[in-house]
């Protein structure tokens, strides 16, 4: 057993984090950096941290994921990071020539205290950047928040550099758009379309981190927000933010900068939260939901009362990411299981509020945990105290898994050992079903393997 | 495109058209998509299978995460390595210091897991803020009664080429330590890390032979194996890159000579073999070790034979990390009909790309330290089949309509010994051979 070392009782840890559920906030940088189309990702400092942050994005699309690096050496670290950066700007234009490079920092460059804005000022003024062509950055220090924050300081500094207001408004909405996969994205895109809602939709990794097989690498794919697009954000007519913690800094931003006014939905994940957004975007978008919508949400609670039963009181244990915890919680209790432990590694009043609000009632015996020390070794000390009947997380659940034999779904980031996450939507009322059909398909086929013979039934 | 090609020119090189001396072991370009990690990441992949070992990440969060449990080094006993410790550096420590959350972890984790020995790796941050890493691995050690061991591995110092040394460096300090007997005819493993259980086949193939193996470094590794291993009559070193430091040191100080092997393909496994009986100049072992070729070849060639006349004809490009391994592959390659018309890897040395140079065929691109941009305009230009690589070479060799094959870290199937050169032809050919490659052409 890997984790035999994991007890029961509870440590008091003072220090050590075990077995993190989060990881540093440049990966969150350079995946919102690559729903802007035509955008190169660079990270500002050693050729390490880079390297890392492609790798997990790789093991988890399954694509090729292209990023820059200022590769400090010992001399930047003393010195700053200056020249390293002016030098990579010039190389990249030349050698890869981006539309917009979406430079962050990391630890490193922090800690020393490189001053990138002044840096990329400097770039600007001594034409490092061809015309046309644009250099944006964000702050990413990893000691701050996690992925999560990285990923939301992009979003925010794509409205800081872009979103502009000009004499005439656009009959559009705004989705900002939460940590979600690609799949998720083109999933709101097309229930936008469905309702005939105008949207600009960012990030967008859909058609980045989705490709077709062509035979060929595009380094700069098809699909993500283009340019004038994310100017145009500021003549929007209203902002959607979906997940307080990727996207509410962006919208307030937005709001300061252009006067667009906005409200921040859960991301739509199960049905009340879909609700929810259907309702705010029909609002914004002065649209009606068709039918074609309201069926979809009609044939998701045909499923949900058609397997109620075997739902009904099912211990869950879950962990990841705030913006998708917190709807999946609901979600659950939607479907009247209980979600027992909850973990996020990402640090945020938000998510205790958000917890306690949804569960106080309905699951007393509920434990939850954000930030420092909720991580998985935490959430295994739990299980051991009374155990669940199903797990839902991303990969680094799987020990806990196998040495508890318990049923076990992928959902969230990263997922380095299963593939579809990036295809098949969880958000929307189709996503909805689909996860409720992973959630039985995962408890059914427990139980069928392990049940009394006497007990194995061919129907439900 | 081109401008930059030229600068990189001394860092490629196409076999039989060029005389230059390859320029290797250079920092990637500043703004390049360079494949390439950093000195922790090379250390930490190093000590990472010393399995009753504690691994402690003093740094922010994502240097551990990233590094957690991502190679599959197996153990056939405990299994800590696998576990992530970070002492998770915020805000406050940045400002304020890490020492002490680094003393605390340390207290913790000792206590709880009971661990040999613990490695205490320093990430980029570590020493610009002005933690004395080494002072509380003393103070820890002194405590606990354990040997706590700095692993001074800030990224920005260099490659991961350097990273190798700095774990060589940190095992170098518990060898000498242990004073277990050893028949004479022993050796140590070094520079396999039982990626797949890669080892224990090398072990069968050493016992079989009548070889008592002292101590496997760092593969299924134990710390009091580490201690005693300078006890051992030989060093038998795979993988140049990672481990031929250790080698250098211990040879210095204890006297154990070394030597550098492969046991990637057919030729070079069984060297490795010959020239460990040559050694210890005893014809009892020479002969068991032809007595094993033999039996292995029996075995092996009709399987090769069957798979090189259906692979005859096919070309590969091979990217991989140490050039060591980049030459065993070329060989193995060879003998199941494949040609290797680019090579390339992260950490090569000088010599090493003269001897790729000196074993290609005319026309072959050898290069040093590449991009996705690079390889993709290499893999056209010269109409390769089959891409060797790791893991962010493999999405694109996908995209690109290439069979791939993973001959790193995150390979499933041992590659390495002979039963390695069945499973390796058998990985090439499914690939290679994929029905799912017509529809993309
Ligand atoms: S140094 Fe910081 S940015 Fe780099 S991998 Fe570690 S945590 Fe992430
Ligand atoms: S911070 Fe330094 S040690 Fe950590 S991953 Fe980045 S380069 Fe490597």
């Amino acid at each position: 057993m890997l984790l035999r070392h994991t007890s029961d009782t509870i440590i008091e840890r003072e220090a050590l984090t075990v077995n993190p559920a989060k990881t540093c906030q440049p990966i969150g940088a350079m995946y919102a950096a690559l729903g802007i189309h035509g955008c190169l990702p660079h990270s500002h400092g050693s050729q390490g941290c880079c390297s890392y942050h492609r790798s997990a994005l790789t093991r988890h699309y399954k694509e090729p994921v292209m990023a820059a690096t200022s590769s400090f050496t010992e001399g930047s670290s003393v010195f700053g990071g200056q020249a390293n950066l002016l030098q990579a700007v010039e190389t990249i234009f030349t050698v890869y020539n981006p539309d917009v490079i979406a430079v962050h920092t990391t630890c490193l460059s922090e800690t020393i205290g490189d001053d990138v804005n002044q840096i990329l000022q400097k770039a600007r003024d001594e034409n490092y950047v061809p015309a046309g062509k644009y250099v944006i950055h964000c702050n990413t220090p990893s000691y701050v928040g996690s992925h999560v924050t990285g990923y939301a300081n992009m979003v925010t500094s794509m409205v800081k550099y872009f979103s502009a207001k000009s004499a005439t408004k656009k009959d559009q909405v705004n989705l900002i758009c939460g940590w979600v996969e690609p799949s998720d994205m083109r999933e709101i895109k097309r229930i936008a379309a469905t309702m005939g809602a105008k949207i600009v939709l960012f990030p967008d990794t859909s058609d980045v981190l989705d490709t077709p097989m062509t035979g060929k690498h595009e380094f700069y794919p098809k699909g993500g927000v283009t340019i004038p697009e994310l100017i145009s954000t500021g003549d929007s007519k209203y902002t959607i933010g979906l997940g307080s913690f990727c996207s509410e800094e962006a919208a307030t931003l937005l709001e300061n900068k252009c006067k667009v006014k906005f409200s921040i939905q859960d991301l739509p994940i199960g049905l009340k939260a879909t609700d929810r957004f259907l309702v705010a975007l029909s609002r914004a978008a002065g649209v009606k939901v068709p039918d074609s919508i309201t069926e979809e949400r009609g044939r998701l609670i045909d499923m949900i009362a058609d397997m109620h039963k075997y739902l009904y009181g099912k211990r869950v244990a879950l962990w990841g990411d705030p913006d998708t915890l917190v709807p999946l919680t609901e979600f659950l209790l939607t479907m009247d299981m209980k979600p027992v432990y909850i973990v996020s590694g990402t640090p945020g009043k938000k998510f205790e509020e958000s917890m306690k609000s949804l569960l106080t009632e309905k699951v007393p015996e509920a434990k939850y945990k954000n930030g420092e020390r909720a991580d998985m070794f935490l959430l295994h000390q739990w299980i051991k105290q009374e155990p669940v009947d199903l797990l839902i997380g991303n990969t680094y659940g799987k020990y806990i898994a196998r040495d508890e034999n318990i049923p076990f779904i992928r959902m969230g980031f990263p997922i380095l050992d299963r593939v579809g996450h990036s295809y098949f939507p969880a958000v929307g009322y189709t996503g909805a079903m689909r996860l409720l059909t992973s959630i039985l398909n995962a408890i059914l086929d427990k139980e069928d393997r392990e049940c009394r013979e006497e007990k194995v039934e061919l129907t439900m | 495109m081109s401008s930059f090609l030229i600068e990189r020119k001394r860092q490629i090189f196409r076999s039989g058209a060029d005389q230059h001396e390859m320029l290797c072991s250079r920092p990637s370009v500043a703004g390049s998509v360079s494949q390439r990690a950093c000195v922790f990441c090379g250390s930490r992949v190093v000590l990472y299978p010393i399995a009753d070992a504690l691994h402690l990440i003093h740094g922010p969060i994502g240097c551990a995460a990233y590094t957690w449990d991502i190679r599959g080094a197996l153990s056939s006993g405990p299994e800590i390595h696998r576990l992530s410790f970070s002492t998770d550096l915020r805000e406050k420590d940045i400002v304020f210091g890490g020492e002490s959350k680094l003393y605390l972890s340390l207290v913790e984790l000792i206590v709880r897991y009971q661990p040999k020995a613990a490695f205490v790796y320093s990430t980029c941050i570590v020493g610009v803020i002005g933690d004395d890493l080494e002072a509380v691995c003393k103070r820890v050690s002194k405590e606990k009664g354990l040997s706590v061991i700095p692993v001074q591995a800030p990224g920005f110092q260099g490659t991961k080429k350097d990273g190798y040394k700095v774990a060589c460096e940190a095992l170098a300090t518990l060898v000498g330590t242990g004073d277990r007997e050893v028949p004479e005819i022993s050796i140590n493993i070094l520079g396999d890390f039982n990626i797949a259980g890669e080892l224990w086949l090398l072990l069968d193939y050493y016992k079989r032979m009548g070889i008592y193996v002292n101590a496997t470094i760092t593969g299924d590794g134990r710390v009091d194996d580490v201690r005693s291993a300078h006890k051992a009559s030989l060093n038998v070193v795979q993988c140049s890159g990672s481990m031929m430091y250790l080698a250098k040191i211990m040879k210095e100080e204890y006297g154990v000579p070394f030597m550098k092997v492969s046991y990637f393909g057919l030729e070079d496994m069984s060297d490795a073999l010959y020239e460990v009986a040559k050694f210890f100049k005893s014809a009892a072992l020479m002969s068991k070790a032809k007595e094993i070729v033999r039996e292995e070849f029996g075995r092996l060639m009709p399987v090769l034979k069957e798979y090189r006349e259906k692979l005859e004809g096919k070309k590969a490009a091979v990217y991989v990390g140490g050039s060591f391994k980049a030459i065993s592959l070329i060989k193995a390659l060879r003998l199941i009909g494949v040609q290797t018309v680019v090579v390339g890897s992260q950490t090569g040395t000088t010599e090493d790309y003269e001897l790729i140079q000196n074993l290609c065929d005319e026309g072959t691109i050898i290069v040093d330290d590449s991009n996705p941009i690079e390889l993709s305009a290499f893999v056209k230009e010269t109409g390769a089949d089959i891409f060797i690589g790791g893991v962010k070479e493999r999405p694109i060799a996908y995209k690109l309509g290439l069979g791939f094959c993973d001959h790193n870290h995150e390979r499933k199937e041992a590659l390495a010994g002979y039963e390695g050169m069945i499973n390796f032809a058998k990985e090439i050919y499914a690939t290679a051979m994929s029905p799912v490659w017509q529809f993309t052409r």
